[in-house]
């Protein structure tokens, strides 16, 4: 279908990083089901450095494609730089998403910073 | 060759093999959006774009030959329906015939001081958008409700009717789920009560009986490209005696009441597929409620699924499930991957925010609407394909929720399961 680019159509048809990390340093859920879309990102963090993210989510082409393209752009990055990501970097790395599917972008960022957030808060307590 | 040429035409070869599956060896399972015209209504047609190309309103030769297609189509079509000539008027499609049947009988009620008007909830939006319109004119509105089945009842209608209700308008089937609604009884009590009774039978035409007389029709509203005929083109039936008032302004075509140069071509190849799908009907049904209901079967077997629409009464092609733990705009696209063109009620799907009002008014909640996936079968679906759609179905929905957060929280037991 011409809806999405060929990029957004690889990340829906060939997902990368789907799955769950066991005991992960952190996780992080946003959306809800009755608007039809949620994201749940799990990180492994090594020394301030994310070693491995996964992610499942319930939504469109759009959706799946930003969780999949939002784990890849912070694998191996050091956490400073994955709380820096932005949903226009997303947007960008995928060519580009039809205006009224932005919102799968915006909830990509905030379920990687939600995981971020968890991740310190659980560092913080021990 | 070298091995990256190698992998270049490999490449190549995959990228073709996908195109040929979406492209050519396509099972169109959307025939409820539209269908392919037959080939007696292209044929039909042809002759009207090139040999007979006048226009019906001139007096010259040429304009009478159009003007002779034309009334003979009206006569056909109005033979398919158990309708006279003078009642049919062509439109541009269904919403146009839709919004005018609605807006002549507001105006008629109108001027008797009647300004109340009954339907029901899951009517397609040419209907529901317009009156919402008459609404923010004065106009009351009673959306009666479809239970699960997605059937109203006759005696909702009765008991809706009052004093100051100038029209009820209930569809014949409905768009998404295909139940068939009890038109001949609602037309009866409509017309006990004296209230003008339109339907929508635009999934209806082609595909079940209609006979305006025996039900009691006043109004009706059909659309060519949902029976195998040409898209913008349709007819308002309207019961003789009834006044209709104009959306189009201009010339003086169908004696006044829709202003513009009649679509010949399109009349003439609607009035070809609507005559084919009547002399057929009862054998296409048969053919085509024996593939709805192996679908239903194979469908039924995919765990936490639920059909929506009752069972028996529904269109002989309609098939719609909800799956729980997906969004059905990803369940299309991978099924669209794999050659099968299907729709979906989830808000990805309608681009707005709320998910099919169909859905919703049958008493599915949002998470689970969002789920849900309509497959409309036509006469050139075949067993074979019937076969592959299933295992495909299957394959599909497992892999979406195989990393779908809410289908894991569901078998896990921290959310519970909406569909047994």
């Amino acid at each position: 279908m011409a809806l999405y680019s060929e990029m957004v159509m690889d990340h829906f048809r060939n997902p990368r990083n789907t799955g769950v990390i066991e005991n992960a340093d952190g996780v992080g859920e946003v959306g809800n089901a009755k608007c039809g879309d949620i994201m749940k990102v799990y990180l492994k963090i090594e020394d301030d450095v994310i070693v491995d993210a996964k992610f499942e989510t319930f939504g469109c082409g759009s959706a799946i494609a930003s969780s999949s393209m939002a784990t890849e752009l912070i694998k191996g990055k050091p956490v400073s730089e994955a709380l820096t990501l932005t949903n226009q970097a997303v947007v960008e790395a995928l060519d580009g998403l039809p205006a009224h599917k932005i919102h799968c972008s915006v909830l990509a960022e905030e379920a990687i910073k939600k995981a971020l957030e968890d991740y310190y808060e659980k560092r913080d307590n021990i | 060759m070298s091995d990256n040429g190698e992998i270049l035409c490999l490449s190549e070869a995959v990228k073709q093999i996908n195109f040929l599956r979406r492209h050519i060896m396509r099972i169109y399972l959307d025939n409820a959006a539209t269908t392919r015209m037959s080939r007696a209504s292209v044929d039909a047609m042809l002759p009207y774009m090139d040999a007979v190309y006048g226009n019906p309103s001139s007096l010259h030769s040429a304009g009478q030959a159009a003007a002779e297609a034309l009334s003979g189509a009206r006569r056909r079509i109005a033979d398919c329906i158990g309708a006279l000539p003078k009642e049919i008027i062509f439109t541009s499609g269904g919403s146009e015939a839709d919004n005018q049947a609605i807006i002549s009988a507001a105006r008629i009620g109108q001027k008797k001081g009647r300004k109340h008007i009954v339907s029901t909830a899951f009517e397609h939006h040419a209907v529901l958008h317009t009156l919402q319109k008459l609404e923010k004119e004065g106009f009351e509105i009673t959306l009666l409700d479809v239970h699960e089945n997605g059937i109203v009842w006759p005696k909702q209608v009765a008991d809706a009717i009052r004093e100051d209700t100038c029209l009820v308008t209930v569809m014949y089937a409905n768009n998404e789920i295909g139940t068939i609604q009890p038109i001949k009884a609602i037309g009866e009590i409509c017309r006990e009560k004296g209230v003008i009774f339109h339907t929508d039978a635009v999934q209806a035409a082609g595909h079940l009986s209609i006979n305006v007389k025996e039900q009691n029709i006043d109004m009706l509203s059909l659309s060519a490209h949902k029976f195998h005929g040409p898209k913008g083109i349709g007819v308002l039936y309207v019961k003789e005696g009834i006044p209709l008032t104009p959306l189009i302004e201009g010339g003086a075509q169908e004696w006044g009441r829709r202003a513009g140069t009649e679509n010949i071509p399109a009349i003439v190849g609607m009035a070809a597929a609507l005559e084919e799908a009547c002399t057929h009907r009862e054998d296409n049904a048969k053919r085509l409620c024996a593939l709805r209901d192996k679908l239903i079967a194979g469908l039924s077997q995919i765990p936490h699924a639920i059909l929506n629409g009752d069972a028996a009464d529904r269109l002989p092609g309609n098939v719609n499930f909800c799956f729980e733990g997906i969004e059905g705009e990803s369940l299309l696209l991978l099924l669209d991957d794999k050659g099968i063109c299907a729709s979906s009620g989830s808000a990805c799907t309608s681009g707005s925010l709320d998910p099919s009002h169909v859905l919703l008014a049958i008493g599915r909640a949002h998470d689970i609407a969002h789920g849900s996936l309509r497959l409309t079968l036509s006469e050139e679906n075949t067993e074979e394909q019937i076969v592959y759609t299933v295992e495909a179905v299957k394959e599909v929905v497992a892999y979406l929720r195989s990393f779908s957060p809410i289908w894991r929280d569901l078998v896990s037991g921290r959310r519970e399961f909406m569909i047994k």
